[in-house]
């Protein structure tokens, strides 16, 4: 991150990744067809779409779970690839899938240094873990009374705070969200989109895979709307309403004119 | 010692002043996180019965006996314990017990190896049959369910073929081994010294921390809390050391066993790898995704438990100074087994310690022995040792539905 701008100012940053006709097939299905995408520092970018969209598809290729086909990705300006889960750690992308993934039997400082835990002297560093996470979970404004309670204990919307502040451990530029509100209740939705701004805060780019338009429009400064594996629209938050967004969810409206990507794709 | 059997992380201390911690116990008790409670209450409980029915029952001879017995099959429950908290099971910790018996008697009586060479490779047919386990299990994905049923078959077939046509083997008597197996008790002094040395690194760790603590500005244990516990912790050992040295005293392979379960407790509490071992009993993928290589951790578990199962072998066959057919064969493995459930290791992953091993073997054996010394034969005894084993997982399961009622997990 080089730039502290705001989002949305005319000199942008240059983007933290960005995708140049990416194309992925499994088989016969074109999951992806030509998808151009970018995410800056300092903006959350929601990907929306049907199921079958290929919204999980281009998240698993962003996070190194399946390569793309085709297509170049850049990072931080320089061309580069990711095949591996290791190599999008790497490159600073975290991802919090759907299913969370926390061990429920161990408490909240265990499941944030699961895997890179620190050592002192070979032995688990259990008070610099503890403060370190206190620290995190204060700067996400995390309303946790505990870390010393086992993750079973807590409610949905704790669970994706711990899920999501596990995340930023690695120090990542990028996160990326599968469905974050998916499977919780309203003031419980409320504290994660609270959350996704003080990620916006710290200066990372945040990508958020959502069906709920609602809190998208709520959080998102642009919104990518993906239809049969193509990029229908991409619009500014600010500029647009749900019923536009619906709109190219469908097919009602076609914005994909609105693309450079369309006279590529006559070429193929 | 640590009484804190069932939690994940027994150093966890719920850090406060005095009304606070004893607050937390009951919190914990309530919402159904019983620890060590209920195999404590039952240790006290069959000392009491078999006291009034049998006056010789608590003498410090007996005790001495008691300990004597337990260090063996306590081993190899440490082993269990592991394989347990990654929600496996090892059945054949009997068969590799008596396996490493026999590479005892044979490469030591019949081979003359030096006793080093020998307990070298007793120990080392442990790990390499876990090893063995391991590949398996982490390669082809075959349940360690029949995996290890396999090698409990496996296993005594390779016991019978190293016994030969003899069958069975004493160690002499005058040797090491056997001496430590039979007669090596510590001197008084030297027990009161060794209390004395755990009590002070005890209460040494637990200040230090303490301190950290406070210099991280994050909530502490009050001086009163530790000088409490560190206080009864020299009580308990002290009189433990003191009650058994009435009599022959604390034994060598005893202390052996208590050692190897200390060791397991820290390496399971303080390290990395204790860590990854109870993030993949409590949930593989979850564990996996965190970057922990899971299958070295199933692998390095197997290796583990028939090391411990392979060392327990070896002890017993010091205790009997001799490894024969039926070493490591009858109930062996299922005492093991049942020793860690008992002691609070849940079947299901990522609950237990390795005090579970020390306190389920002892209870395990103090029935045994109450009913050898009230004359009545096994049949008595495996009766009740099965009731005492459904009756603990019955409790396991209860404080499971009160922690989930609680939501605790």
């Amino acid at each position: 991150m080089t730039s502290r701008t705001p989002p949305v100012t005319p000199a942008r940053p240059e983007p933290l990744l960005s995708l140049r006709d990416v194309s992925k097939r499994f088989g016969a299905v074109r999951a992806l067809t030509g998808i151009d995408f970018d995410v800056h520092p300092h903006e959350v970018v929601a990907i929306v779409g049907d199921n079958g969209a290929g919204k999980s598809t281009l998240v698993k290729i962003l996070s190194g779970v399946h390569p793309p086909d085709s297509g170049t990705i850049s990072a931080y300006g320089a061309p580069t690839s990711i095949a591996t889960p290791a190599d999008a750690r790497d490159l600073g992308i975290a991802t919090v899938f759907q299913d969370l993934a926390l061990c429920d039997s161990l408490d909240v400082v265990s499941n944030l240094w699961l895997g890179q835990e620190l050592t002192r002297g070979g032995a688990l560093d259990e008070i610099e873990m503890e403060q370190r996470s206190w620290t995190l979970l204060r700067e996400l404004r995390a309303r946790l009374q505990s870390v010393r309670v086992p993750v079973a204990a807590l409610s949905g919307g704790q669970r994706q705070t711990v899920a999501i502040a596990r995340s930023l451990i690695g120090d990542p530029s990028i996160v990326i969200l599968d469905e974050p509100t998916a499977a919780l209740g309203v003031s419980q939705t409320a504290e994660v989109l609270n959350l996704i701004e003080r990620l916006r805060e710290r200066g990372l780019g945040v990508i958020l895979v959502s069906h709920n338009i609602a809190d998208v429009l709520a959080v998102a400064d642009r919104v990518v709307v993906l239809r049969l594996g193509r990029t229908n629209g991409d619009f500014l938050a600010t500029e647009v309403t749900s019923e536009m967004i619906i709109g190219a969810i469908t097919g009602a409206s076609d914005n994909s004119r609105r693309r450079p990507a369309l006279a590529r794709e006559d070429g193929e | 010692m640590s009484l804190d059997a069932r939690s994940p992380y027994p150093q966890d201390l719920r850090h406060g002043g005095v009304r606070a911690s004893a607050r937390a116990f009951v919190d914990r008790v309530r919402t159904g996180d019983l620890g060590a409670l209920p195999v404590v209450v039952g240790l006290v409980l069959i000392g009491a019965i078999f006291q009034v029915l049998n006056p010789t029952f608590l003498s410090s001879a007996n005790l001495v006996n008691l300990t004597m017995q337990s260090a063996a099959i306590g081993t190899m429950s440490i082993g269990i314990v592991l394989v347990l908290l990654v929600g496996g099971i090892d059945l054949s910790v009997g068969s590799v017990s008596g396996l490493a018996g026999a590479i005892l008697a044979v490469t030591f009586v019949q081979f003359g190896w030096p006793l080093p060479l020998t307990l070298l490779a007793a120990v080392a047919s442990g790990a390499v049959a876990g090893f063995c386990y391991g590949l398996l299990f982490t390669k082809f994905n075959v349940p360690a369910f029949v995996l290890t049923l396999a090698g409990l078959l496996a296993f005594l077939g390779v016991q019978l073929w190293v016994l030969g046509r003899v069958g069975s083997i004493n160690l002499p008597f005058e040797s090491w081994i056997v001496q430590f197996g039979q007669q090596m008790f510590l001197p008084d002094y030297m027990s009161y010294i060794l209390v004395a040395l755990t009590v002070l690194a005890y209460g040494w760790q637990l200040v230090s921390e303490a301190r950290r603590r406070e210099a991280a500005g994050l909530p502490a244990m009050s001086r009163v809390v530790i000088a409490g516990r560190v206080g009864g912790l020299a009580a308990l050992l002290g009189f433990v050391a003191w009650y058994l040295n009435q009599s022959r005293g604390v034994g060598v392979m005893f202390l052996t066993f208590l050692v190897l379960v200390t060791l397991t407790h820290y390496a399971l509490t303080r390290t990395r790898w204790g860590r990854a071992v109870y993030a993949v009993g409590g949930s593989v993928e979850a564990a996996r995704r965190a970057g922990i290589r899971v299958d070295r951790i199933f692998i390095s578990v197997f290796v583990l438990c028939s090391t411990f199962a392979a060392i327990g072998g070896v002890m017993a066959a010091a205790r009997l100074a001799a490894a024969n057919q039926s070493s490591g064969g009858g109930d062996t493995n299922l005492t093991a087994i049942a020793a860690a459930v008992i002691g609070g290791a849940s079947l299901f992953g990522g609950r237990g310690s390795a005090f579970s091993a020390l306190l389920g073997v002892l209870v395990i054996m103090a029935i045994s022995l109450g009913l050898t010394t009230l004359n009545l034969d096994s049949s008595v005894r495996y009766m009740v040792t099965g009731a005492v084993l459904v009756l603990a997982v019955v409790i396991d399961s209860i404080s499971r539905r009160s922690r989930a009622a609680a939501g605790r997990a």
